[in-house]
């Protein structure tokens, strides 16, 4: 007895034997169809992979607990786990071919390329780089030419000045009906407000963005910076790996909270859900409000600042309290290249279709619902609600209609802050406030659906309501400060 | 100076007591094993009617002898790779050449490993601590000691974290395959083949590096 337990036990007869007997030992017990080569299903049944293991349940019936018994019998064999053993293996035969059939040149000087890749994951030219990237491929780029120049000649020029007036005439025309015409034509109308928001809006700001963004991400430059700030995001239950679909939700965050699906664990994707949801602003709104802000800089920079302290805050929490498996970081970095056009092209496109496909529909299904809610009344009951909370954080009542669009789209509710500001109904704190408390207000409907659809009924309504709170909390508080210490913006 | 037999029967002890938190061992059949009074004579343990209990001058003995027997694994299966089947009675014989000193160099050489091949701990000793570089003696270092451009081949991983484990292996971080670690901060980049990939310093901790030069 001593001497046994004072050895280990190894009992490997040699060092392949048992496993080969035992694959063919399974391979004998599989008799069902499976369109793989047995010898390859026995193999992933011996490293217990879940989808084969309970496809053999299925179709083997009775058989099963004997091939997993055997499977259990062949672990006794070896001290390391199979998937070790057998990965082992492969490695050796794979290098063995290798050696006899490929050659490899010599080490090369480095490239261009992979100086240019040193100095990107460099952790202090790289921080630079990154805000260089983000100035002339966000701000630049998508803020002031998409949401900019683009924005303003579609709206004002296409929309405003000739396709709205000669819609409406020819509605107004064409339907007698004062309820209907407001449907199409209204102040919230189908195509007043709902296919000039998608087309003289949405259309520039979410195109430039995803331009942009495959750009980025053809070149290769998103691995390594997911590299460069893995530790960061460890603080706040993330791993480097959630910076794509972070970076992706400045353009849509409903697209970005599907992107979580990629990260690797269940913590990880609602911390990433919340996150966007809350402090991560879409490209459509952070174009709204640069401009609500623009001729604002101590404004703009108190936005930044506690939004940024929100997503910190925030994430630091949720990391604390969620429980679950720690997030572990491994990523492959592909060599960078020279964006491809036909590359960018395709995936420019195929995000803008599927931005069409989920995202449009919904505009229109919005131009509805505020259309019944006025016919019924439901909604200026919910705006009456919402002033309450307006008051509360120092805004005037007008201000309430904004948010309640801010919930069917996000931009709506910023949009609606513009009219107030031209109207000259905000002041600068004001203006700053309601920018805050939107910016982190409920996620806009499509991506509500999507939260819900993607994380569950349950926990998708809970962030909703931690979210409506907590927005208002933010506003109420940064209000409180500013007028205590009597700041003007 | 302490008997082999000795030895054998205090790791045995430290193992049963300490590592899987058992119950003192029944005297049974040492009643009249000399090397149970050479134990006790040298104050190493204490028996009572029915056990055997380990006291503490013993059980730093017994942490030693553990420490050598499984440093002595490791020296054998990275270094000089014997067969798992017939390490066990080499290991054994090997283990009491390892003396203090000879242990921990022996440990810098093989990268202060944490656990055996068998995947159970190896009690760390001074030299894990102080991971002074010597780098003249290092031949396996695990993937976070290493120096930017050090290249050499993966020995083997630590089995520990079988989750950890399977991630290495799903980018195809496997024993054999040669590496040549190319950053360190804020992660760890290496390259196997024409590859690259970063990792956390959690993963690039379980990964043992074969160096070459
Ligand atoms: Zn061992
Ligand atoms: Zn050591």
């Amino acid at each position: 007895m001593l001497k046994d337990s004072a050895k280990h036990f190894c009992r490997s007869i040699s060092y392949d034997d048992p496993l080969e007997v035992c694959i063919s030992k399974i391979q004998g017990l599989l008799l069902s169809d499976y369109r793989m080569s047995k010898r390859a299903l026995a193999l992933l049944l011996l490293q217990e992979d879940k989808e084969i293991v309970d496809t053999v349940r299925d179709k083997e019936g009775e058989r099963f607990d004997k091939i997993m018994g055997i499977v259990q019998e062949t672990k006794t064999h070896y001290l390391r786990p199979l998937t070790y053993i057998i990965s082992l293996r492969r490695q050796k035969e794979a290098s063995r071919i290798a050696k006899l059939t490929v050659g490899f040149p010599g080490q090369q000087k480095l490239s261009i390329k992979e100086k240019l890749s040193k100095i990107l994951m460099d952790p202090i030219i790289g921080g630079p780089i990154l805000l260089a990237i983000l100035y002339y491929g966000l701000y630049k780029f998508v803020g002031n030419f998409g949401a900019g120049v683009l924005v303003d000649f579609l709206e004002d020029k296409v929309f405003i000045a000739r396709l709205n007036p000669l819609v409406t005439s020819l509605i107004n025309k064409a339907i007698p009906y004062k309820l209907l015409q407001d449907l199409l034509v209204g102040e919230y109308g189908i195509i007043t407000l709902g296919v000039r928001y998608a087309f003289a809006i949405i259309l520039p700001i979410v195109t430039t963005f995803f331009f942009a963004f495959a750009i980025v991400e053809d070149t290769g430059y998103l691995p390594r910076l997911a590299m460069l700030v893995d530790q960061l995001f460890k603080k706040i239950g993330l791993s480097g790996r959630a910076v794509i679909p972070l970076v992706l939700g400045f353009g849509c965050d409903t697209m970005a909270t599907m992107v979580t699906r990629t990260l690797p664990t269940k913590r990880e994707r609602i911390i990433a859900t919340l996150l966007l949801a809350l402090a991560i602003p879409c490209s459509a709104q952070m174009g709204v409000i640069l401009g609500l802000l623009s001729d604002n800089g101590i404004g703009l920079g108190v936005w930044l600042g506690v939004i940024i302290a929100v997503f910190i805050l925030v994430g630091l929490l949720a990391s604390k309290i969620m429980p679950g498996e720690l997030p572990s970081f491994y990523m492959e970095i592909p060599p960078l290249r020279i964006p491809q056009v036909s590359n960018v092209v395709r995936k420019t496109a195929s995000r803008l279709s599927w931005y069409f496909k989920e995202v449009f529909p919904l505009f229109i299904f919005a131009s509805v619902i505020i259309w019944i809610g006025q016919i019924t009344g439901v909604f200026s009951l919910v705006v009456k609600i919402l002033q309450y909370p307006i008051r509360w954080i120092g805004l005037p009542d007008k201000a309430a209609v904004a948010f309640l669009f801010g919930f069917f789209r996000r931009d709506y509710g910023a949009a609606g802050l513009y009219d107030l500001k031209k109207a000259g109904l905000l002041s600068g704190n004001q203006l700053v406030v309601a920018c805050i408390t939107l910016t982190l207000f409920l996620p806009c409907i499509a991506q509500l659906l999507m939260n819900i659809k993607e994380r569950g009924l349950r926990l998708g309504i809970a962030m909703s309501l931690f979210i409506l709170f907590f927005s208002f909390t933010v506003g109420y508080s940064v209000n409180l400060v500013l007028t205590l210490f009597n700041i003007r913006l | 100076m302490l008997s082999e037999h000795a030895e054998e029967i205090l790791e045995a002890l430290w193992i049963q007591i300490e590592e899987q938190g058992k119950k003192p061992m029944d005297v049974g059949a040492f009643r009249d094993d000399p090397a149970i009074e050479e134990l006790i004579k040298l104050g190493f343990i204490r028996r009572d009617d029915a056990h055997i209990h380990l006291l503490e001058a013993g059980r730093l003995h017994a942490l030693a002898c553990v420490r050598r027997h499984r440093l002595a694994e490791r020296l054998l299966t990275d270094l000089l790779d014997i067969r798992e089947n017939v390490m066990d009675t080499v290991s054994c014989k090997f283990e009491h050449l390892l003396h203090e000193g000879l242990e921990d160099k022996v440990c810098i050489i093989l990268g202060h490993p944490k656990t055996c091949p068998h995947g159970k701990k190896i009690p760390p000793g001074k030299c894990c601590l102080e991971k002074r570089d010597k780098k003249l003696l290092k031949i396996i270092s695990s993937l976070t000691d290493l120096e930017t451009k050090e290249k050499g081949q993966i020995a083997y991983l630590e089995t520990k974290n079988a989750s950890q484990m399977q991630k290495l292996i799903s980018i195809g971080a496997i024993p054999g395959v040669p590496i040549v670690l190319v950053q360190k901060f804020p992660s760890y980049v290496f390259k196997i083949g024409h590859s690259q990939f970063a990792i956390d310093k959690e993963l690039a901790s379980s990964i043992y590096v074969r160096l070459t030069k």
